[in-house]
């Protein structure tokens, strides 16, 4: 679960910047809005991969 | 204020940064005294000794290696792909061993020893929260692993024209990605860093019993987190004006209004976490005000050339009030054992720090490129760290044994103690 979360957080990256190739200056609330989803996606892997710490850690007290 | 314009240093200038540079291992030396005092006094020794090794493995594997691909120095080339009809320069290969130091430009010299300097500051970051149970060899590792891999990345597309400083030419973001002085290569870099390799080396022993709170583990000397926070004041103010000059190219007029805004955004933080801690707690933490005066100077590392003072007060506030909300939210609900708070001071304080810069200066499109820079840390930097911290304890195990973390580091690793004249705790009183 670490890894799937941790995995998740380079594909916010990428959409992060795919906002700046895809969208013109232009054009900068469609641009703000991917690369504030790309920062969303990333909080969401920090988040798995925390929770899956925790998981890791409750075992290890098993 | 643009960065990296083709400027040179005047004869004024060079002196004053040289002379603050001299000044900035003060900010070095503050952090190991904050790291050995948060600690326990059976490890102080070796805390101390491995803050002293690592300063000098992080400058030898940046001088080797590092400071080529970071690129601070003039020649060698630039690796670049080209998307969206725009080079993104990812890498920079230059002399290694510090090849053409002599004949370079005053500016690219002062600029290599702030980064020589800013990497034997993140290295230290990790070694804070891994105490009590890293060993110094797995510390000095993953040292090498910062100043040779990740912190030259983090500084080329920072600092010496790389991608995310050519954010603002290549798409219209203000001025591309600011950090003037290290909030993202150094704090971030350095707490992201903490982040990874507490969850790869685990808790101390005993730190979270099974269907039981988390033990309260309190630092061992008091004195030296407080001593060492003024210390570090010192090399912070040192650091801000420095990269103030080298990166944003200020005029020596607002130089004061830089450290001015260093000591607000410190002297908030503090005073808004001795707050929030009396009414939590009834009393203020000592501890933790620590962590407060460090995440606001983690914060004004990024802000502290940027903004008014009004401002750099409130970004020091806020930096002051979450910490010890963070601290605590980061022990007792995700099980995170962070002895000197480096995860919450510097990770979470650089990471406001880069936001409020982007907040506080005028223009949607520099906001924008702070946001990039953040997704950066955390989207790329952080899952490279991890990959290479997990490959390293695979190599070389970063956790001492169990029998090691019962004596206490200083015997395990040392054969003698910090203070030998005095009666030091056994493992067994935390149980």
């Amino acid at each position: 679960m670490k890894f799937a979360g941790l995995l998740v957080m380079p594909a916010g990256f990428f959409l992060s910047l795919a906002a700046l190739v895809l969208f013109p200056a232009a054009n900068p609330g469609a641009r703000a809005a991917f690369v504030l989803c790309g920062l969303a996606v990333e909080a969401l892997g920090l988040v798995v991969a925390a929770r899956g710490h925790m998981e890791a850690q409750g075992k290890s007290h098993q | 204020m643009t960065p990296n314009p083709p400027a040179t240093l005047s004869d004024a200038s060079f002196a004053l940064v040289l002379v603050l540079l001299l000044l900035a291992p003060l900010a070095i030396a503050g952090v190991a005294l904050i790291n050995t005092g948060l600690g326990r006094s059976r490890s102080a020794a070796q805390s101390l000794l491995g803050n002293l090794a690592i300063v000098a493995v992080s400058i030898i594997a940046f001088s080797v290696v590092g400071a080529s691909l970071a690129g601070v120095l003039p020649g060698g080339w630039g690796l670049a792909f080209h998307a969206g009809g725009k080079a993104w320069e990812w890498l920079h290969v230059g002399s290694f061993f510090l090849g053409g130091l002599a004949s370079a430009p005053a500016q690219a010299q002062l600029e290599l020893l702030f980064e020589m300097l800013a990497v034997a500051f993140a290295a230290l970051i990790p070694w804070g929260s891994g105490a009590d149970r890293v060993r110094i060899t797995a510390g000095c590792a993953v040292a090498a692993v910062l100043a040779g891999i990740v912190f030259p990345l983090l500084a080329h597309w920072t600092w010496n024209g790389g991608w995310l400083a050519q954010l603002g030419i290549n798409f219209s973001l203000g001025e591309g990605f600011l950090d003037p002085a290290g909030a993202a290569a150094i704090h971030v870099l350095g707490g992201l860093s903490a982040l990874v390799l507490v969850w790869i080396a685990g808790p101390r022993r005993g730190k979270f019993p099974q269907g039981g709170f988390a033990t309260a583990m309190p630092g061992h000397n008091a004195v030296y987190i407080l001593f060492g926070c003024l210390v570090a004041l010192v090399g912070w103010l040192a650091f801000n004006v420095a990269g103030a000059v080298l990166w944003l190219h200020a005029p020596m007029s607002a130089l004061p209004g830089t450290a001015v805004n260093t000591l607000l955004s410190a002297s908030g933080a503090v005073a808004a976490t001795f707050s929030v801690t009396r009414i939590r707690f009834g009393k203020p933490d000592a501890s933790l005000c620590a962590n407060g005066w460090l995440a606001g100077l983690v914060a004004s590392s990024a802000t502290a050339a940027l903004v008014f003072p009004g401002a750099a007060f409130l970004i020091g506030l806020v930096a002051g009030v979450l910490t010890p909300l963070l601290v605590e939210v980061l022990e007792l609900a995700v099980s995170i054992d962070d002895p000197s708070g480096g995860i919450s001071a510097h990770a979470a304080g650089g990471l406001w720090g880069l936001i409020a810069a982007g907040a506080f200066t005028a223009g949607a499109g520099q906001f924008l490129a702070q946001l990039v820079g953040i997704a950066t840390l955390l989207g790329l930097v952080m899952p490279l760290l991890y990959l290479l911290l997990w490959l390293l304890n695979r190599v070389l195990p970063l956790r001492v044994d169990a029998d090691g973390e019962r004596v206490g580091m200083d015997l395990h690793e040392l054969g003698g103690g910090a203070y030998p004249e005095f009666v030091i705790h056994r493992d067994d009183s935390y149980r």
